[in-house]
């Protein structure tokens, strides 16, 4: 369902199926609509048939990588007589991104059945969906959840009566975005502050509190239930373009088009039908100019790389970009492109952690010399200056933050130079606002 | 709850916050674990996290002051000074900007009297500040007052909403 819109017969209702639905919010409306069935079902499997399960289905991570969820699941060893843990990355903070936030307002008790059973398969007793401070309203719905599934016997010492202990516990942020990133995520959870870990060790191997650790995503966790119900091969169909991207994903769209929201669709459906047909078209008057098709970290296309994407993990890539997080973001002709960016730089200076120089520095000099750009004060080298830094900032630092940012510049410089160019000698499009605010 | 300097400090870990900081603490195997929710426990009664508060944080879970601030201050949302009665928070990334969020600004600054981002008006009443990405994207321009995400907030809307505001 095209929350906040009707559903539109194009999509592939899901995990939105219940979205706007008051009746799904709550434990009893939640099993009426089949819930709690697959974990009812884990429970009674070997977690390796759970895992092999999720393997078959093709479900890939929904945060950001599309790693291949199973095999992500098949790096924990349940019985080493080691504490596992699962967290649920419910950080929800890449600029585009607001699917997660539906998942736990509207269908609460999905994120939580998906979360038992992946601790379950994982040999986990214990999982933590640690979400964003600023989701007062997604918190408090996932707690009530959570007090439904304790007093029904649903979670603790003995679930659904089967004698194995599973705890599912909310642990709530404070603003920062790099608390998203997995590892900052854990030593936010340890109550540090949330500088990214360097990597090996992997979170398998020594991740929250020392011990084997998976981190999943809340889309990714809430899609297990739908695929141990209905089986991997139905999975594994809903599949329009690549073989390797299966089921179906949510998309969070919003910027400058008719209907901003969120769709889900089958993987592969043709971005150009997505953007005019579901989501309405550019607004009134206006043409789509480009669009950042998953979350801000990924690079911008034109409107003739968009219109040629089939929206799954190897259909974006083969038009110069990624699936990312699935939040599509679309600028028309009324916006300049080098002002966007710009606001993008500052978004990573605020947030870079601090840990890396080349991060620290590297996106607080391209914000500088953004802003002088976009206020008229550039220079022709000042642009190979941000190429420089970009290069500097990539495959260097403990995490991506600082790619991210130099994406960010080595996207827009490549694709719209000739905005850049036109702020350096003062020919600027009269429809086009400058000001950065 | 927002920011007051002259209300005495008295204790929060007594009580039933007590009783739930006890509750919270079996979820994890260390006590450090429970630092943002303590945090946060601190900050909703009190409105901000005044130094007494950052010390008896610091006693119940066995950490050093100097640690505790040192972890609050990585994040945005914990209040290291008072703010006015209503904290106004516009996102303003490039998602909100580009539909407007600038113009929100300017009109929350204009109808509270805020001179200044970050500045508290005159009465005490509010503070607005601009904000990065509430992961609300669609719903331009979000703003969140205090807790709550007030959502497709346009200049004109403004002048309403803060009527509404106590
Ligand atoms: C800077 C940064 C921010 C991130 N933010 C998020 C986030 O908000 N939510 C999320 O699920 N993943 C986020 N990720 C990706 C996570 O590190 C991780 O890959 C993901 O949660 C794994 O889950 P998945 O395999 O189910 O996708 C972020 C990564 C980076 C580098
Ligand atoms: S790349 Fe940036 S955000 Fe990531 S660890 Fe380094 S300084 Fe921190
Ligand atoms: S960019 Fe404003 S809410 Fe995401």
């Amino acid at each position: 369902m095209g929350y906040p819109h009707k559903s539109h017969p194009r999509e592939t209702p899901v995990l939105s199926k219940h979205f706007g639905d008051p009746d799904a919010i709550s434990l009893e409306g939640w099993k009426k609509r089949g819930g709690y069935k697959a974990l009812e079902q884990a429970l009674n499997m070997d977690p390796a048939a759970i895992v092999d399960i999720v393997k078959a289905s093709g479900l890939r991570g929904r945060g950001g990588a599309g790693f291949p969820t199973g095999m992500k699941w098949s790096f924990m060893k349940p019985g080493d007589g080691k504490p596992h843990y699962l967290c649920c990355n419910a950080d929800e903070s890449e600029p585009g991104t607001f699917k997660d936030r539906e998942i736990m307002r509207g269908t609460p008790h999905a994120l939580i059945e998906g979360c038992a059973v992946g601790a379950y398969a994982i040999g986990a007793e214990t999982a933590y969906i640690y979400i964003r401070g600023e989701f007062t309203e997604p918190i408090q719905r996932m707690e009530a959840a959570l007090k439904e599934a304790y007093a029904a016997g649903i979670l603790g010492k003995n679930a659904m009566g089967t004698g194995k202990r599973v705890d599912v516990y909310v642990h709530k942020g404070a603003g920062a975005y790099i608390c998203g990133e997995e590892t900052a995520l854990m030593n936010s959870l340890e109550g540090k502050r949330g500088n990214p870990r360097i990597k090996p060790p992997f979170p398998a191997v020594s991740g929250l509190f020392g011990q084997p650790t998976t981190i999943n995503n809340v889309e990714t966790l809430a899609a297990v239930p739908h695929i141990l119900n209905n089986g991997a091969e139905w999975y594994k169909a809903m599949c329009l373009s690549s073989p390797k991207s299966t089921g179906s994903k949510l998309f969070s769209v919003c910027g400058n088009i008719s209907k901003p929201g969120n769709y889900e669709i089958t993987m592969g459906f043709p971005f150009r039908d997505f953007l005019y047909d579901l989501c309405g078209g550019p607004t009134q008057g206006r043409k789509f100019k480009a669009v950042i098709p998953g979350g801000c970290s990924v690079p911008i296309q034109t409107m003739e790389e968009a219109d040629a994407t089939m929206m799954d993990y190897e259909g974006f890539v083969a038009q110069g970009t990624m699936l990312g997080s699935g939040g599509v973001i679309v600028f028309d002709d009324a916006q300049s492109i080098p002002r966007q960016m710009a606001r993008f730089a500052r978004f990573y200076a605020h947030e870079s952690c601090g840990q890396c120089t080349q991060c620290r520095e590297g996106t607080a000099w391209t914000t500088k010399i953004m802003e002088r750009i976009v206020a008229g004060q550039g220079t022709f080298e000042d642009l190979d200056t941000l190429l420089e830094l970009a290069d500097n900032m990539t495959g260097k630092t403990i995490c991506v933050l600082s790619d991210s940012c130099a994406t960010v510049v080595t996207s827009g410089l490549q694709k719209f130079r000739h905005e850049f160019e036109a702020l350096i000698t003062g020919r600027r499009s009269s429809t086009v606002s400058m000001a950065v605010a | 709850m927002s920011g007051h300097t002259d209300v005495p400090y008295e204790p929060v870990f007594v009580g039933k916050r007590r009783t739930e900081l006890d509750e919270l603490l079996t979820r994890y195997p260390t006590k450090q674990a429970a630092l943002l929710p303590a945090l946060w426990m601190i900050q909703d009664d009190r409105g901000w996290l005044p130094e007494e508060g950052v010390t008896e944080v610091a006693a119940v879970l066995d950490l050093t002051a100097a640690y505790v601030r040192g972890v609050l201050t990585f994040y945005t949302m914990y209040k290291q000074h008072p703010t006015g009665t209503h904290l106004i928070q516009v996102c303003t990334t490039s998602p909100c900007l580009c539909t407007g969020a600038d113009k929100v600004v300017d009109a929350f600054l204009e109808h509270t009297g805020c001179k200044e981002l970050g500045l508290t008006s005159a009465d005490g009443k509010f503070t607005v500040i601009e904000v990065e990405c509430l992961g609300a994207c669609g719903f331009a321009t979000p703003v969140q007052i205090d807790f709550d995400y007030v959502e497709n907030v346009t200049p004109e809307k403004v002048p309403t909403i803060l009527a509404g505001l106590k």
